[in-house]
């Protein structure tokens, strides 16, 4: 199956522009990126995916070995970069999709041309010499928390969550998927993203990378964000004014301007 | 909720006037949940007297924190990754289950619905947050997922047992036999998940000396897996001392006769013998369809043959048929699974089958057996009702 249907990708803007493609962390799907996309649609191809599980992504050549490990994640997106052909792709992703487009770029650097890691966290475990701001049992018990919370989704949450009459612009495909996944599916993502450890990745990224941190994060708190940008040759860290740990949500604007600044960096850069 | 982001308070009162302050306070402090607001950041701005005492924590602490800040690490970690995203684009979110902490670090179980309130501009304005005790809820939730966890355990476990039973009771491909074409198929019924009553075997009994035996096990589940297994080893086992089919049959009847299931057996045994020129066949059958002879210069056809099954009659007899393959001649055996197939235009059947092995390929037994395959499951829109097994003997022409 063509990886573009498998993760539902869209593609719009300027179809001879640079590409950049925009990729969700776990919990949600493309629409977090529904504030901050479109404004690139002017000087840029943008593409959309959801990760295997999430959204639109087409769950029938779901693998449980493959989707074990981010490894699995991140070549689904190198298979779409591949099979749009990208060239000089900007790869965007949230949370754990920062390591995943950190995997792409290494895949196939002759493909992308620079990194955003928006509240990036290559290890959420602490351990001694490094503080990713939890411990192993906080783990456990987020699995715990996904498990509770699924059980009602599977059957009460599901009328409870469609449609959305007070704020109809949102649309209804929204409505039916977003922050859906089937439970097993999201206890084997958030164990290889919680449990994983990807600090190895980041002296190897060979392409510019922006480190987008928020002020108020407590899931990837600034001292990670720092180590990040320490541990990326190329790395620029900008600091957004922002609580949360999605502030492609809570904070669309300055987001939206810090990328569109290091992708203009970029292309100086190039000419 | 029509168009207001937040409940208004009705004029419930028995007067039907408006409640005054004093009463406010009172369905706001003492209402039987919790209840909390925040800035749109999550800043404690206003909580209950009922979430307060739930938590043991003083109501002007409270304020001088964050809603996360009462949740444990993971319960945080879903708090950012599901609840806000749905309260940002929702501007609602339901039944949220997670942990509080009270002052003394032991939890609450609750429930959490949330609303965000906006401004005139569109911009959020705060969150609302009621709370909900739901420590019995939770633990009871908490055993049936428990519960469905091992169900499913159980389960896969069962489906790994029936799939490990079927793969020692059904060869992937029969051993290769020296001037002899062998290909044989097996399609379990349904999704393949209970083990079936069909098998087959193909086994050396000396030199150019061979037995075949394709059966069918009346019924499925783990009880049509052990008398399969038995008259599979039966024949082996009796085979070292019992070479003819008809002698092998009654022996094997006498043994499932003797055995305490019920359950009764087809089946048809082949002994195989290197001649000049060819293969000397012995065939005898139980109760089981009589293989098909395609020669190769003449229709194919039924060999006539029968047998009682075994595992009924006592002392039941049986009769061998010999017959001499030479060059392009094909001999195919099968289960009922094949002729008994039903689809719209109704049943298999033996002209169809014979029918079709006629216009078939002929000469290579693979070909035989793919062509029966695929036009028997394609009769049943590809889903076979009954196991089938499939075995052609073909002996080469060069």
């Amino acid at each position: 199956m063509s990886a573009l249907i498998r993760h539902d990708v869209s593609v719009s803007g300027r179809p001879d522009s640079p590409p950049i493609v925009f990729v969700h962390g776990f919990g949600c799907d493309k629409n977090m990126w529904r504030h901050v996309a479109p404004t690139f649609e002017q000087t840029h191809r943008v593409v959309l995916m959801d990760l295997m599980g999430a959204g639109g992504s087409d769950t029938s050549s779901y693998d449980e070995e493959r989707y074990s490990s981010l490894e699995g994640y991140a070549d689904d997106i190198t298979q779409v970069v591949e099979e749009l052909e990208l060239q000089d792709a900007v790869l965007v992703g949230h949370s754990v999709s920062a390591m995943l487009v950190a995997m792409t770029q290494l895949a196939v650097p002759e493909r992308v041309a620079g990194l955003v890691m928006v509240a990036p966290s290559p290890r959420y475990v602490d351990e001694p010499g490094y503080v990713g701001g939890f411990a192993e049992e906080d783990v456990e018990e987020l699995l715990d928390s996904l498990a509770s919370n699924y059980l009602g989704w599977s059957t009460a949450m599901a009328p409870a969550i469609m449609g959305n009459p007070e704020r109809p612009e949102l649309g209804d495909e929204l409505t039916e998927s977003f922050c859906r996944m089937d439970p097993a599916m999201a206890r084997r993502f958030a164990t290889a993203t919680f449990r994983g450890d990807h600090r190895d990745l980041l002296p190897r990224i060979s392409v510019p990378t922006l480190v987008l941190q928020c002020t108020d994060d407590v899931i990837a708190p600034v001292a990670v964000g720092e180590y990040v940008a320490q541990h990326v040759p190329r790395a620029s860290l900008v600091m957004l004014e922002a609580t949360g740990h999605c502030p492609n949500l809570s904070a669309p604007v300055p987001t939206t301007q810090a990328i569109a600044d290091f992708v203009a960096g970029l292309d100086d850069e190039a000419a | 909720m029509s168009g207001e982001p937040a409940p208004r308070w009705h004029r419930a009162t028995g007067s039907g006037d408006a409640l005054d302050p004093a009463e406010a306070d009172d369905l706001f402090d003492l209402a039987p949940c919790g209840y909390l607001t925040t800035d749109p950041d999550g800043w404690i701005v206003r909580v209950n007297a009922t979430l307060a005492h739930w938590l043991d924590r003083s109501a002007a602490d409270m304020v001088r924190m964050r809603f996360v800040d009462l949740l444990t690490p993971g319960g945080r970690i879903f708090h950012e990754t599901h609840f806000a995203p749905l309260l940002r684009m929702h501007g609602e979110a339901r039944e949220i289950a997670v942990d509080l902490r009270r002052s003394d670090g032991s939890r609450l179980s609750v429930l959490v619905n949330a609303s965000l309130a906006r401004a005139a501009d569109g911009s959020p304005s705060g969150i609302h947050i009621a709370v909900f005790d739901a420590t019995e809820r939770r633990s009871y939730e908490r055993e049936l997922l428990a519960a469905k966890e091992r169900a499913e355990t159980s389960e896969a476990h069962a489906r790994t047992l029936a799939r490990t039973l079927q793969q020692t009771l059904i060869p992937p491909t029969p051993p290769a036999v020296p001037d002899l074409d062998v290909a044989a198929a097996y399609r379990p019924a349904g999704d393949g998940t209970e083990v079936g009553g069909d098998f087959y075997d193909v086994f050396s009994l000396g030199q150019d000396d061979w037995m075949v035996v394709l059966g069918d096990v009346r019924g499925k589940g783990p009880e049509a897996a052990v008398v399969t297994a038995l008259v599979r080893y039966t024949v082996r086992a009796l085979a070292v001392a019992t070479r003819r089919p008809c002698l092998l049959l009654e022996q094997v009847n006498d043994t499932l006769l003797q055995h305490s299931s019920d359950r009764f057996c087809t089946a048809v045994l082949v002994r195989l013998r290197r001649r000049e020129g060819g293969w000397r066949a012995e065939i005898g059958v139980a109760g089981h369809p009589a293989p098909l002879l395609m020669r190769a210069d003449d229709r194919a056809r039924q060999l006539d043959l029968l047998g009682p099954l075994l595992g009924v009659i006592e002392d039941a007899t049986y009769t061998d048929r010999e017959i001499f393959l030479g060059p392009g001649d094909t001999m195919l055996l099968y289960t009922d699974g094949v002729t008994e197939a039903s689809g719209p235009s109704g049943f298999f059947g033996d002209d169809r089958l014979l029918a079709m092995v006629d216009s078939g390929p002929t000469g290579s037994s693979a070909e035989v057996v793919d062509n029966v395959l695929t036009q028997v499951l394609a009769f049943q829109s590809g889903v076979a009702r009954d196991d089938i097994a499939l075995l052609a003997l073909a002996v080469p022409t060069t």
